[in-house]
Parts: C-alpha cells; structure tokens; sequence
C-alpha cells in the first residue's frame, strides 16, 4: 500500500511474514511430497511419513516413470508420450501465435464491416465448454483421417487456441501506435510490409506472453488428449494419468509422483525463468476488450 | 485504413474454423440431443426427450449437485483467498517477488499432474492420515477423499489450490490500481490501515469480483481434468460433474444424444454467466 | 490553532538528498507558501509535514509538541490533495464526514457539522451526490470540505489548484483566501505558481533544490529578492537582470552596463548601503523591475531617487491591462511595464525614468543580495 514511512520491524510486521511464510510453505507442500516421495523405496513408503525426506534415496522409481511403466500396450514409460506431448506443443503453439498474430493486425489496422461481431465470436470460443465440441470433432477427424495421431491433436489445439492468440494480439496491436503505422504505409509498405516491418519486429512482449501462455495450456491439455489420442498418440497427460489410474497390481506411488514430476517440469520451468510474461498472459487473457 | 481483399482472405481461415468448428459443432451438438443417438449419431428427431431421460437420471442430478456445492465452495473460497493474499503481499513485503511467485505456481501445472499430487496427499492409507497416525495422533481421520460424501470437498481443496495464486494476481493489481492520494488522504483523515481496505479499497474492487466471479464459474462448469485425476469421478460416482457426466454417457454408455443433451446445458450454464459479462466489456470497448 | 516549526528537516533517498537542512518556525494563523520549480522539494517536505513521509534528520513541532515520529491520524492535520483524494464510493456527505467517523465522532454531531461545512461551502446541495457527478470546482470544494470537517491544528494544500482551469483557479484563490481570513486558520500551502503564492501567502518560502532560498514576506520577496533565483522566479515578468560594473565618481557610486570591453550606459547611482563601497571596481548583478521603469512625459525632470534613460523600442505586447515593452538598453534587454494606451513603435528611441529606489543589486559570484 502506498505507505511510505519506514516499516521497523514489529510485532505486526513478524506476524505478517509469520502467516506468510506458513502459507508459502501450505502451498509448497504437494510439490515437496511429489519430489520428495520420488526419491524412496516403495515400502519406505507403505511403512514411513509421506512428510519426510527419503531414509535410502533411490533414483528407480525415475527410470521406471520414463522408461519401463506400463502405460499404453508395452511398458514404455513416459518417454515416447513426453516425446508425443513435444511433437504436439510445437507446431501448435508456433501456428496458433502466428494465426494470432495475423488476425490481430487485421482486426486493429483494418477497417471493415462486421469486424467487432467477428472479434466477439472469436473471443467466446474460449469460454465455451469442450465437451460440447468433442462429438462431432471426433468424426470431423475421422473424416480428414486425422484420428489418432498427433497431427489431429496439433489440429484440435491450434483452432481451439484461435481465440487467446487473436485476443492477446488484438489488444496490444490496438494499443500500438498509429503514426507508425501511418507513416509506414505512407512510404510505401503493403500489407506485409507493415506486419513484417513495423508489427512484428515491435511485438517481442505479445510473442513471448503467447507463447508461454498456449505453451502452457496445451503441454497441460487433457480432454482433447482423451478423447482424440490413441495408444501410440497420447500426449503426457493423458499417459500420466493412465499410469497414475491403473488398478492393477501394487500402485507405486513413487514412480507416480516421479511421473507427475516430469510432466510439471517443462511447465514449471517456463514459469519461473518467464515470471512477468507468465502473469501478463494471465491477466490479458481476464481482462477482455 | 479501408480492408481490401487480401487480409480479409487471410482472415478467412480463422473465421471459417472457429464459425465451423465452434458455432457449427455447438448446432450438431444442440441438435443431436434432440436425436435418438446411442453409439453413433442418428439424425431422427425425438424433441425433447432426452433432457427428460437427462434431468430424471439419478447420475445427472448427482452431477448437478455436486457442481453447486463444488462451484459455491471454489468461487467462494478462492476469492477470499485470493483477495486475502492480495492484501497481505501488498503490505510492502520484502521478498514479494518470491512469494507471489510460489503462490502462482500452481497455475504453471496440469491438473492431471495437481490431482496426482493431492490423491495421494488426502489417501488415508498414503497421506496425511497415514502421516499424523504414525506420528501418534491415532484418532486423526482424514479420509475424506474415500468418503461419498465428503470427496467433493476434497476436489474444491486441490482446485482452490490451484487458482488461488490467480485470484490474488487479479486483487494485487487491483489494490495497487486504486490511487495512491485517496489513500493518502484516508491515513490524513485517521482511517487504520484495515479501515482503509474496508471503507476505501476493497468497495472500488468492484470489477475486479466481477472478473474473478466469471473466470472462476467458468473455470468451475468446465472442471474436468482435475475429478478425473483426483477421484476418477469416485468413490463410486459421487464425484461426478456435468462434465464427466457428459463424457461417460457419450463415449463410454453409448448414450450419445443424452451426453449432447448435459454438453448443451454445460454451455447454456457458461453462457448464462460469461455472456452478460462479455457483452458489458465489448460496450465498454465500443464507447471508448 | 496552532504553530509549526520544522528544524533542520533532512530527507535523502538512498544517496539523493532531497531537502537539505530545511528551518521554517511558522505562526499561529499564518499562510505559508512553499513554492518553487518542480523538484525543488516542495511536496516531499509537504508529505514529511503531513506524517506521509519521515524526515532522515531533523525534527517537527505542532504548537509545542514533537509530532516528527507520529503517523498522519495521530498529528491533527488535515489535507487538501492536488487530485483532491474523494473517495469514489462515497457520497458527498460521507466524504466529508469520514474524519469523523474514524474519530467516533457520534452520528448527530457528524450530521451537524457537515451541514455547517456544506453550508459554508456553499455544496449543500450536493451532499447525497458521488464525485463523478461533479466538476472539477465541487469536487475541489468537497475536498476542502473534508479538510475542515475536524477543524484541525494546521492545514495542508498540495496544490489544490493546479487542476482547475485558468478562471476557476482564480475563483478559488479568492474563496481559499476567504477561508483563510474567516477561520484564522494556519495553513501550508504549496504550489507551482508564483502569483497564487503572492496573493495568498502571509510568508513565502521560496525553495530550489531542496533549500530554503528566501523565507519572506510577498514584499520582501518580491522587492528584496534574496538571490537572482527568487528576482528571477517571482514575479511575471521577471526581474530584469544584467551584469555591470560599480565604478567611482563624482562623490558618489555609478553603474556601468557594457558590451564586451566598451561601456555602454553610465547610471548614476542616490546614495547606496556602504556595503556598496566594497564593490568599486568590481562587477555585480543589477535587477529592477519591469513597474519601475515609466515613460519619460515632455518636460519631466527626474528626481533624486530618478534617472532618466533613452533606449531602443525593441517588441511591444500589450496585454490590455498594461503594455509590456522590450527596450534594448547598452545592448541588453530589459522588459518595462507601461500605461495600456502608450504609443511607441518598434524600432523608436525613446526616453524612460527609472525609478533607483526600486534597484537591487546582486554580488557576481555568489548571486545573492547586497543588503
């Protein structure tokens, strides 16, 4: 709050970081659990405290998680899903920027009829519920034999990202300045010329914020993964999941929290080495219009 | 500038996709609830019929129910969290940074990966309970995830978990939008730092609830991937959200057309509380 | 009511001292103005004044007591904010009497005295309305109406005028002055504008750089400016400043205003301060005013205190009330008030007496007074 006066260090102020801290470590606790607990022997696990670090640490449950789980027909571990998940997010998120990116030019440097009703309509396909595209996309892939690769999923991804990259795009192009745009066009640049010239090489924050946004949105997607995938095409989540659902045999908690664990780095890591972007894509993605 | 032909061709993909892939499915999805689909779509018509087989079926209502509980509880929860959070981190915290960032991670996780956290966490034989017994507190009993009827509330712990860093990001810029000179002037006029909050701060919050509310009903309607990982819709079916409801009934019960049916009411639930919301923001947008 | 002294007030930033050294003993029921260029300090040393900031050195007092370490709530001040602070979610009423809510004035008592402010005011009339529905002269009148509700020991203006356009500002000048006259009140007031510090102020601190160049009355400060920073910032327009050399001669001291090596207009000077004598020989910094100077009338003879002077019309603006002119004296230019209805072109050599008694003089290297 904007008070400037010096804050000595109280019996406030210690209690203030006192709930702080206890709640910071509230919320590190399932991650703490999760690597923690991917360290230990399974019946270390069955016999000891979920809350405490490892007595005999072991790498196994890891290479068992990446390598040799029963997850789909073979025991594979996660590898070729983190691989499929890989094959997924790229192109997905490099179509969907760039689809973005073009539809937020035309909407904000073009004048036409209709261009506000086709923004709104964009803008609500994010609210909308999936479920209630997943009948007929399942025989739309059918049809374009897209059904069970990875290729139908970067497909589903991609128009289902639409809305935010037009979103994200839209608004910051409509906050860019005129003149140079103007200017620009004045001496001479066409269409492209003003996307590629002027646009883009300004659009360092709008990139990087959608990137990390549809990177995170679609490495940790799951209904579209369910329903469209098939054994050799699931993406991570929908394998982490399978290996964390079987009810069969003795469930190895540690090869399940070492499994979540290498589903949450890529996200994770983006998270903390992006921070602002992370939170701006957040906030532009609640505050609309 | 005029738009000639060329953008609106490249703008054409976009609009042809999202007019066929969303509005022409959200059509073939409305209209086959009104067909007596079960494994694969039929197009006869039987009116109404399957929403009364939908709203008589016991695993429907169940649905229905758990959402209000599980949507009153997360909104609730995660926005006083939220704005609770909020205001404690802006009382000029050293290590602020830090702290907003471990109380945002969550967000950066698939719920998949949050519902494998928590299942083994709140499994009585695994996690806490099991904790807590071993350390001597015998009578401790924590299995609520194993219980019908309080599992949901273990799904509201691990979805509040996971958003409430998103509320607090909402409220924090909202706090440190309102100016700084009212503030100012309240401390001149002998208001306490918590009677600020409370005369001054929190009622100019206003849109700030709104956004948090919509985002977070809409985020409530949608939960899927969370049930599945946590509770698998379990124990027995008491964990059921429109959304599971809709996937078993469509994929796994051959029930196509009922499964449509509960799709078309999850998308007249989102659009009752997001459409009002957008249409006041594209005014705003229009009148400058 | 009460008195306010700041004692050898210090705030630095980190490694940037902002106000240096600041003494102020301020008196029951004054109007004091500080007023400067922007950065010069002036707010900051408001905000440490209003318990907003703490000094890093020094000490404040209200009426006797040691208010430096109290927060704003425990001072019994009041504030007026440049953007005037309403709270939006508030009524006009509840804006005004939310000094006595916080203070657990009982509602009967806080009912009365908003009616008593309102009616002072003269915002009776919009006591149920919210500040968005107001212009900006109500909302500045709400403000102000905040202020006096508790009938505080001393009140704070941040540049309660700087938002308003130009004929409000000077609408609520008067009315700020009113006030002032009415209640007795000791006020600090802190603006920008040099002529609302002239017309308000009882003393003026002219501030620079986080220093107190000149703590004075409006006259003092107008006509014994204590360095050419306050000759030049006070008063629109400023001073006339040009170097020149004090030589010796008849008995008495004259100026000497050159270009380059050549001496250009020789002024004798009326008897001068001794403190003049030191200066022979040497260059000071001569100022006057632009009232000081008239148009010499056929067969005007200049009196002791007088000179009379011929020089070059250069621009002339009338501004309707008076007739500004640019004169080209020894190849300096000076800028001259003169009646409205004066008829002089550009280009015309034309005769002016000066009034001497008007004259001060400034020491070369340091630029402050010779008194």
């Amino acid at each position: 709050m904007a008070d400037h006066r010096s804050k000595g260090l109280n019996s406030e102020r210690i209690f203030l970081y006192a709930v702080l801290l206890f709640l910071a470590l509230l919320f590190l606790l399932p991650v703490y659990i999760m690597v923690s607990n991917s360290f230990k022997p399974l019946d270390e696990i069955h016999s000891g405290n979920l809350m405490a670090l490892p007595e005999v640490w072991t790498v196994e449950p890891w290479f068992t998680a990446w390598s040799t789980a029963q997850i789909g027909v073979q025991p594979t571990g996660l590898k070729p899903y983190f691989v499929n998940s890989f094959l997924l997010v790229v192109p997905a998120v490099a179509i969907s920027t760039l689809i973005g990116a073009l539809n937020g030019y035309i909407l904000t440097q073009f004048r036409f009829r209709g261009a506000h009703v086709l923004f709104a309509a964009m803008l609500f396909s994010v609210f909308i519920p999936f479920q209630i595209v997943l009948i007929p996309m399942a025989k739309t892939l059918g049809v374009l034999g897209l059904a069970g690769t990875v290729g139908g999923l970067v497909f589903v991804n991609v128009v289902y990202g639409i809305g935010f990259t037009t979103l994200f795009f839209r608004n910051y192009y409509a906050a860019f300045p005129h003149e140079l745009v103007r200017s620009a066009r004045m001496d001479g640049a066409g269409f492209f010329g003003v996307l590629f010239r002027i646009l883009l090489p300004n659009s360092a924050p709008i990139i990087i914020v959608t990137v990390i946004w549809q990177f995170t949105n679609i490495w940790n997607e799951f209904l579209f993964g369910a329903s469209f995938s098939d054994f050799d095409s699931f993406p991570l989540t929908v394998a982490l999941n399978n290996l964390v659902n079987s009810s069969t045999g003795v469930k190895e908690y540690n090869v399940h929290f070492a499994g979540a664990f290498i589903a949450a780095i890529p996200t994770l890591v983006v998270y903390l080495v992006s921070g602002k972007y992370f939170v701006r894509g957040l906030m532009a993605g609640s505050v609309k219009g | 500038m005029r738009a000639g032909a060329l953008p609106k061709l490249l703008l054409s993909p976009s609009v042809l996709l999202v007019l066929v892939c969303v509005y022409g499915y959200i059509m073939f999805t409305i209209y086959l609830s009104f067909t007596p689909s079960t494994l694969m779509p039929v197009y006869d018509w039987v009116g109404t019929d399957n929403y009364r087989r939908l709203f008589g079926l016991e695993n429907w209502n169940v649905s229905l129910s758990n959402l209000l509980v599980f949507a009153s509880l997360y909104i609730g929860v995660a926005t006083v969290l939220g704005l609770g959070f909020a205001i404690l981190i802006d009382q000029q915290i050293r290590a602020e940074g830090a702290f907003r960032s471990i109380f945002l991670y969550p967000m950066a996780l698939s719920f998949i990966v949050t519902g494998t956290a928590w299942k083994w966490l709140l499994d009585p034989g695994v996690g806490l309970e099991r904790t807590l017994h071993n350390l001597g507190w015998e009578s401790f009993a924590f299995g609520w995830i194993k219980e019908g009827d309080l599992a949901i509330y273990c799904v509201v712990m691990a979805a509040v978990w996971q958003t409430t860093g998103f509320v607090m990001a909402l409220f924090l810029a909202g706090l440190r939008g309102v100016d700084a000179e009212q503030i100012s002037a309240a401390r001149v006029d002998g208001a306490r730092t918590w009677q600020i909050y409370l005369h001054v701060i929190i009622p100019q919050l206003g849109p700030v609830f709104v956004s948090a509310f919509v985002i977070l009903a809409h985020m409530a309607i949608k939960s899927y991937d969370l049930v599945i990982a946590l509770t698998n819709g379990g124990p027995g079916r008491s964990t059921w959200l429109p959304s599971v409801f809709m996937y078993q009934y469509s994929f796994t019960r051959n029930e196509m057309a009922v499964g449509a049916a509960s799709a078309v009411m999850m998308l007249a639930a989102i659009g009752l509380v997001v459409l009002p919301y957008l249409f006041s923001e594209m005014r705003k947008v229009k009148n400058g | 009511m009460a008195s306010l002294d700041l004692i050898n007030v210090q705030k630095s930033f980190g490694s940037m001292q902002i106000l240096h050294d600041i003494s102020i003993s301020h008196g029951d029921g004054e109007f004091l103005v500080l007023v400067g260029p922007s950065g010069c300090g002036k707010s900051t040393l408001m905000n440490i004044i209003a318990g907003l900031e703490e000094p890093t050195g020094g000490r404040l007092q209200l009426d006797g007591r040691d208010i430096t370490s109290l927060p704003p709530a425990d001072r019994n001040i009041s504030m007026v904010f440049q953007s005037y602070a309403l709270y939006p979610n508030m009524t006009v009423a509840q804006n005004i009497e939310f000094p006595l809510t916080m203070r657990k004035v009982e509602k009967s008592k806080r009912a009365e005295r908003v009616k008593s402010v309102a009616k002072l005011l003269q915002i009776e009339h919009l006591l149920d309305r919210r500040p968005r529905e107001l212009s900006g002269g109500q909302r500045q009148r709400v403000a102000i109406g905040r202020a006096l509700a508790r009938e505080p020991q001393l009140y704070l203006f941040d540049e309660p005028l700087s938002n308003l356009d130009a004929q409000l500002r000077l609408d609520m000048r008067t009315e700020i002055k009113k006030l002032h006259q009415r209640l007795g009140a000791t006020i600090v007031y802190v603006t920008h504008d040099q002529i609302e510090a002239m017309t308000l102020a009882t003393r003026i601190a002219v501030m620079k750089g986080g220093v107190v160049q000149q703590l004075g009355t409006p006259y003092e400060v107008y006509n014994r400016p204590a360095n050419t920073f306050v000759a030049g910032f006070m008063g629109s327009p400023r001073m006339n400043l040009t170097r020149a050399d004090v030589v010796a001669g008849n008995g008495a001291l004259a100026l000497e205003i050159r270009i380059g090596d050549r001496p250009r207009v020789r002024i004798d000077l009326p008897p001068m301060p001794a403190l003049m004598d030191r200066y022979v020989g040497r260059e000071i910094i001569a100022g006057i005013r632009a009232e000081a100077v008239s148009l010499a009338r056929e067969g005007m003879v200049a009196g002791a205190t007088q000179r009379l002077l011929d020089a070059r019309v250069e621009v002339i603006e009338p501004t309707g009330a008076d007739t500004l002119v640019v004169l080209n004296l020894g190849g300096h230019e000076f800028t001259v008030r003169l009646e409205p209805d004066v008829s002089l072109k550009p280009g015309q050599d034309a005769r002016f007496i000066v009034d001497l008694t008007k004259l001060v003089c400034f020491d070369a290297e340091t630029e402050t007074l010779i008194a």
